[in-house]
């Protein structure tokens, strides 16, 4: 089992013809199922064209009603994301993995309020999507690192994701979706969301959530999981040595004003019950403690 | 991005919110002739710096007489101005900003920022004008009157009248504080504004409102639409290193360690300065490479770190994805060539092509320390720096 995604998720590529959708679109395509996942592409005024014998199309509607897929996954530029984000939803697919790092602010705050009482789902924007191992893969991650298994893993974070992933697979633990929900202050899914999901996943056992300063998310989800949350989490959180005020390359990644550092979130989640790790290196081991019962 | 209260200002007039007339200088006699300009009998005189806390250090004064705006600007120019947010060395003042004095009646502070949580913009006012709104949120939150605003309506009459009341604007000054409001706001959406702040917003004795202060900081995912803010950049308070690495799309954030990092990715690279602190080290950097790092931006990256005199060693930690670890590889051994590194290099690879990377790390015959992960890699690192 997994969340949101798995062999049989039909994906639509939007910005598929770029260079980044491309060379992406290549190595999902490579990986697993992708082969019959990836069916169909998106990028205006080349409908009718192909790439890699997947079709493309001129819209979005146009990809969902010709090939049935429900969940995009984009590479649009930065600022024609929103507007490409904005045709999915209206196109009432189930998800939208958004790739594009550096979508104005104010571009998603209009493109989130779009969204209200819609039901597609939103990951990202900044982020590198995500993965059901062994089934499929739609994002920019490095498939040969996961494991299928039973841990779900969830973050804010690129490579820090993959050094999560890569220790557990070093461990012998599998994962069951590893979800990255990108680094953004306005974004889609949080890490409560996701935390839910893998909450109520049958094929999931333990969820590792890695956080990063800034905002209060984490500190959200773990209050969430203090009353609600059945399976153990090990959690994270980078940037103990961030100053206030700098901006660590994320968007989001800022501590303003007293809000968002590291060590407050940490010590939320600790007390909510979170097997939190100060290390970095040590997130894989923590988790294969806390499934030994240790 | 941030600018200055001189060119906030600008920008506040641009959208019709009433600002004291001032002109900006970058001398004394310019100072001066300014001061004679305006005419009156009340200045200001401003520094200049991207950080706040300016009053407080010593960089605002009033003055009476011109001798007084001249003795002024003979003070502040040139001063290390130190603040909460500049830091022990504080930040040079190169210029000035003499304006009109007012007469102040009630100070009072007025602010927008992107509340992540709401995902709105969110509209901040407070009675406690003047005072650094931290403080005020820790120690008297009840003070802040916070609005969130729809981004299909805007703000609304309704809501930023409800505002001035809240924080004891009379209702005399009612209509021009709503106007100030939504003018605010329509230039916070209009610049693509991450935060607006003016504090404090005052209403002088003659009851008018008035903006004394100006405080922005712009969205730099949205600086390609906004030249006129670009063209507003005063490199001169920025850090030499990071302007230097912005110029090679590198993000990289000066630290007061002496282990420089170069590493693949935003959060990674923060995991990797927390393993140094918690192995005893002390990061001298923040330094991201991003997703498409080729040779010559490693090089770039070591040049930024090797810039650092206090530099005892280099910690690489790249988890390749996209990135191939023997691309990341050649570009580290042709870095150090390039340099001709004095100080330990510690490597640590993982990910795609990891074999063939650590091959030409070791066949490179220079003295790299490798790093089985990343934990190795740190306290190899540490080790190396305290030998140093």
């Amino acid at each position: 089992m997994s969340i949101l995604i798995d062999k049989n998720t039909r994906v639509m590529t939007q910005g598929m013809t770029g260079k980044v959708g491309q060379f992406h679109t290549v190595n999902c395509k490579a990986y697993a199922n992708g082969a019959e996942c990836f069916v169909a592409g998106v990028t205006p005024n080349k409908g009718g064209q192909s790439f890699e014998d997947i079709p493309i199309y001129n819209s979005v509607a146009e990809a969902r009603a010709q090939t049935g897929a429900t969940v995009s996954v984009i590479y649009v530029p930065p600022p024609y994301a929103a507007v490409a984000i904005d045709e999915a939803v209206e196109a009432d697919l189930d998800l939208v993995i958004c790739i594009t790092e550096g979508i104005p602010v104010h571009d998603m705050l209009r493109t989130r309020y779009r969204m209200r009482g819609k039901r597609t789902m939103l990951i990202g924007p900044n982020c590198p999507g995500l993965i059901t191992p062994d089934e499929i893969k739609i994002g920019i991650m490095p498939g040969h690192i996961h494991r299928k298994g039973r841990i779900g893993v969830v973050s804010r974070s690129g490579t820090l994701t993959y050094e999560a992933v890569g220790q557990l697979t070093a461990l012998g633990l599998g994962q069951s979706s590893c979800v990255g929900i990108g680094g953004d202050p306005i974004n889609g899914l949080k890490h409560l969301d996701v935390m839910k999901l893998f909450n109520d996943d049958p094929g999931t056992d333990a969820v590792i959530m890695v956080g990063e300063i800034g905002g209060s998310d984490e500190e959200d989800c773990a209050r969430w999981i203090r009353g609600n949350m059945n399976k153990p989490v090990v959690g994270f959180i980078a940037g103990v040595t961030a100053p206030p005020g700098k901006r660590m390359g994320h968007a989001g990644a800022i501590i303003s004003g007293g809000q968002g550092g590291a060590d407050a979130k940490l010590a939320v989640m600790e007390e909510c019950g979170i097997h939190i790790t100060r290390n970095p290196a040590e997130m894989g081991r923590v988790m294969q403690r806390v499934l030994k019962g240790g | 991005m941030k600018i200055h209260e001189y060119q906030g200002k600008e920008i506040l007039r641009q959208f019709g919110v009433p600002t004291p007339l001032g002109v900006a200088c970058l001398s004394v006699d310019e100072a001066v002739a300014a001061a004679q300009q305006l005419g009156g009998a009340l200045w200001v005189v401003k520094a200049q710096i991207h950080a706040g806390g300016r009053g407080k250090g010593g960089g605002v004064k009033v003055a009476r007489s011109i001798d007084e705006v001249r003795n002024a600007a003979q003070q502040i120019l040139g001063m290390h101005l130190v603040t909460h947010q500049t830091g022990k060395d504080g930040q040079v003042v190169r210029r000035l900003l003499v304006e009109e004095g007012a007469q102040i009646s009630t100070e009072y502070y007025l602010g927008m920022v992107i509340d992540r949580s709401a995902q709105r913009v969110a509209l901040l006012a407070s009675s406690e004008g003047g005072m650094e709104i931290e403080q005020v949120a820790s120690h008297n939150p009840e003070k802040i009157h916070t609005l969130r605003i729809d981004p299909v309506a805007g703000l609304t009459a309704e809501d930023a009248a409800r505002a001035a009341h809240e924080i004891g604007i009379p209702d005399t000054a009612k209509g021009e504080a709503v106007k100030l409001m939504q003018d605010l706001y329509r230039c916070f959406v209009d610049k693509d504004a991450m935060l607006a702040e003016i504090n404090p917003l005052v209403l002088t004795a003659d009851g008018r409102v008035l903006a004394l202060d100006a405080k922005f900081n712009f969205d730099s995912n949205a600086l390609y639409r906004h030249p006129e803010i670009i063209a507003m950049r005063d490199l001169d308070e920025e850090d030499p290193a990071e302007i230097e690495a912005s110029k090679f799309d590198l993000s990289y954030i000066s630290l007061d360690g002496d282990i420089g990092c170069l590493v693949n990715g935003a959060g990674l690279a923060m995991a990797t300065m927390d393993i140094i602190k918690l192995y005893g080290g002390n990061p001298a950097n923040f330094l991201d490479v991003g997703g498409g790092a080729d040779k010559e931006k490693v090089t770039e990256a070591f040049k930024l770190m090797l810039k650092n005199p206090n530099l005892k060693a280099i910690l690489v930690n790249i988890f390749g994805g996209i990135m191939k670890c023997d691309v990341i590889a050649e570009g580290v051994v042709a870095a150090a060539r390039e340099v001709h590194l004095k100080v330990p290099l510690v490597v640590r690879l993982e990910g795609t092509n990891v074999e063939l990377g650590k091959k030409i790390l070791a066949e490179s015959g220079l003295p790299i320390i490798s790093g089985n992960d990343m934990a190795d890699a740190a306290q190899k690192v540490v080790d190396a720096a305290r030998s140093a």
